[in-house]
């Protein structure tokens, strides 16, 4: 009974360790160049977020009520997420987070956070783009 | 009655757990933190299931969902082509039309009335209106900084053929007091929390609006039951306001003897700053700071041809599209291939009634061969006029009508 404890105290210290080095490795990876970052992130086939130590504590903070694409479909900065959070605190039910608070706000910020690269709109009317050309039967 | 999936204090019965379990085919990871109320996504409707493949999906819980704008040729829109914009869920408990009822109440009742479905078809004369409907954050995408919401590009309007009795003949029938202010409506669609005591949207209009002849009890559009995403079986419908006014599964009309204070009429939800604001500005969302959007702006779309056209220089193009104005008729459609330097006036036909869009068609001849962008801009019957640019920011990322554009190439 003893082995089996300690053997699972044993996993459990190698997996910490390993996730840890897991989140230093994508760092390295979130700080190159801008729009490269996603590319080289996991992403979660089920919810298109990224794929960190911290996904599953988002999961059960956000998607259990919302779809993940009101993450996907913005670039908020902490206090702008943080507003977010309270909104929904004061509207829809949503519960206090405690000390998750500030793991979501890490998660939302380090990934979703505003770049000069994502604003589309730098222009009152950006160049349109993504055309699919096609001939037209006249 | 049908079958609860969760007990008394709004826990997950074991059994649905179980059953969740096998339609997932997995455990369900910290299904024992499940908040009380929630019913996992699987039991859910499909609303893409009666739509075109092409629609773009910006969430599925809620559900929202627009219309290519090329998809909108139609004069009057098909179903299929639909924007849906949902706040809560779709309502899963099974609906029976022949027990569905609608009450009147509020303050400025003179008594609460309760009328059946087949009341309101019987004792009513039946009206048919096409009515625009345009999500009041339609075209939310161009606004910088990004705002919350749903980026809507801007596919989320549509004019349907609305069937119904007139409000006005059930409030009249009802009877009002004198100090009638507003109507806020009440549907049967779920909180995303599911928690049965919070409402997910109840909005609702100024009396004089609701008594007008094209504010709609509708049960039918385009001829056929209302689908279940759209409010099925009986909708508020009221042409050229934010489409959050037409409230989906109607079951309850309160005539207040005050503004209506619902769920999405406070903070800044479908409401403009009262004074411009600078982009990104925060303000307190107090009623000092902020109005209640009313009518709907000025809008055009090309929705024929597709953007991306090619065509041969000697040929002239042939272009349509649909214009709106809210409250207003539009009184003139331009369009431009120079980027606004000079404008040409386009074909404008009246609408088959108030509140419904009105279609406008041109044919440009270009003058050499090369990449254009065909813009399209209409005036209202007030004179005002859509932006090229994008219009004054606002924190809720509200009406935006700037001018729709296409991009084309002229072969030779």
């Amino acid at each position: 009974m003893m082995k089996a404890v300690k053997l699972m105290v044993f996993i459990g210290a190698v997996l910490i360790g390993a996730s840890s080095f897991r989140v230093q490795n994508s760092e390295a990876n979130v700080y190159t160049v801008g729009n490269q970052m996603i590319d080289t992130l996991k992403i979660d086939t089920e919810s298109g977020l990224v794929a960190d130590a911290n996904l599953m504590m988002v999961k059960s903070q956000c998607t259990a009520c919302h779809s993940s694409k009101l993450i996907l479909q913005h670039r908020f900065t902490r206090a702008g997420w943080l507003d977010r959070i309270r909104w929904m605190q004061k509207y829809h039910k949503l519960w206090d987070l405690g000390e998750s608070e500030k793991v979501v706000l890490d998660y939302l910020e380090k990934y979703y956070g505003p770049s000069a690269i994502d604003s589309k709109a730098t222009f009152r009317r950006a160049s349109l783009n993504d055309i699919q050309w096609y001939k037209l039967n006249q | 009655m049908k079958k609860q999936i969760h007990d008394r204090r709004g826990f997950l019965q074991k059994s649905a757990l179980a059953t969740l379990t096998a339609l997932v085919g997995t455990d369900v990871v910290f299904a024992d933190q499940i908040p009380q109320y929630h019913t996992p996504l699987a039991f859910d409707n499909d609303p893409l299931k009666g739509k075109i493949p092409d629609m773009k999906v910006l969430g599925d819980k809620p559900w929202n969902v627009e219309a290519p704008i090329h998809q909108l040729d139609d004069a009057v829109t098909p179903v299929e082509k639909m924007f849906v914009r949902n706040n809560g869920l779709i309502p899963s408990e099974p609906i029976n039309p022949d027990t569905w009822t609608l009450t009147i109440k509020g303050e400025s009742v003179k008594a609460t009335k309760t009328y059946t479905l087949n009341d309101l078809k019987k004792r009513f004369q039946p009206h048919t209106y096409q009515l625009v409907l345009e999500c009041g954050g339609n075209g939310r995408s161009g606004f910088e900084p990004q705002t919350t919401g749903n980026p809507w590009d801007q596919g989320a309007v549509s004019c349907a053929e609305w069937t119904g009795v007139r409000l006005k003949d059930i409030l009249a029938d009802v009877g009002l007091k004198e100090d009638a202010v507003y109507i806020g409506y009440y549907g049967k669609d779920p909180h995303l929390s599911q928690d049965p005591t919070k409402v997910s949207i109840s909005r609702g209009v100024p009396i004089k609006k609701a008594l007008e002849a094209e504010t709609l009890i509708a049960w039918a559009v385009n001829g056929k039951d209302i689908p279940l995403v759209h409010g099925y079986p009986l909708r508020l419908v009221i042409g050229g306001w934010p489409a959050s006014v037409s409230g989906k599964w109607l079951h309850t009309i309160a005539v207040r003897n005050k503004v209506h204070d619902g769920a999405k009429m406070e903070g800044h939800s479908y409401r403009m700053p009262i004074r411009p604001v600078q982009p990104g500005e925060k303000i307190a969302e107090t009623p000092e700071n902020f109005r209640i959007i009313e009518s709907m702006p000025v809008k055009s779309l090309i929705t024929y041809p597709k953007t991306g056209a090619m065509f041969e220089l000697k040929k002239p193009l042939a272009l349509r599209g649909h214009a709106w104005a809210g409250d207003r008729m539009v009184a003139d459609v331009h369009t431009s291939i120079d980027y606004g330097a000079t404008w040409q006036k386009a074909k404008l036909q009246p609408p088959k009634n108030r509140l419904a869009w009105q279609q406008w068609s041109t044919e440009i001849t270009f003058p050499q061969a090369g990449y254009y962008e065909v813009w399209v801009r209409a005036t209202d019957s007030s004179g005002a006029t859509q932006p090229m640019v994008i219009p004054q920011w606002n924190p809720g990322g509200y009406l935006n009508n700037a001018c729709h554009r296409i991009a084309v190439k002229a072969l030779v």
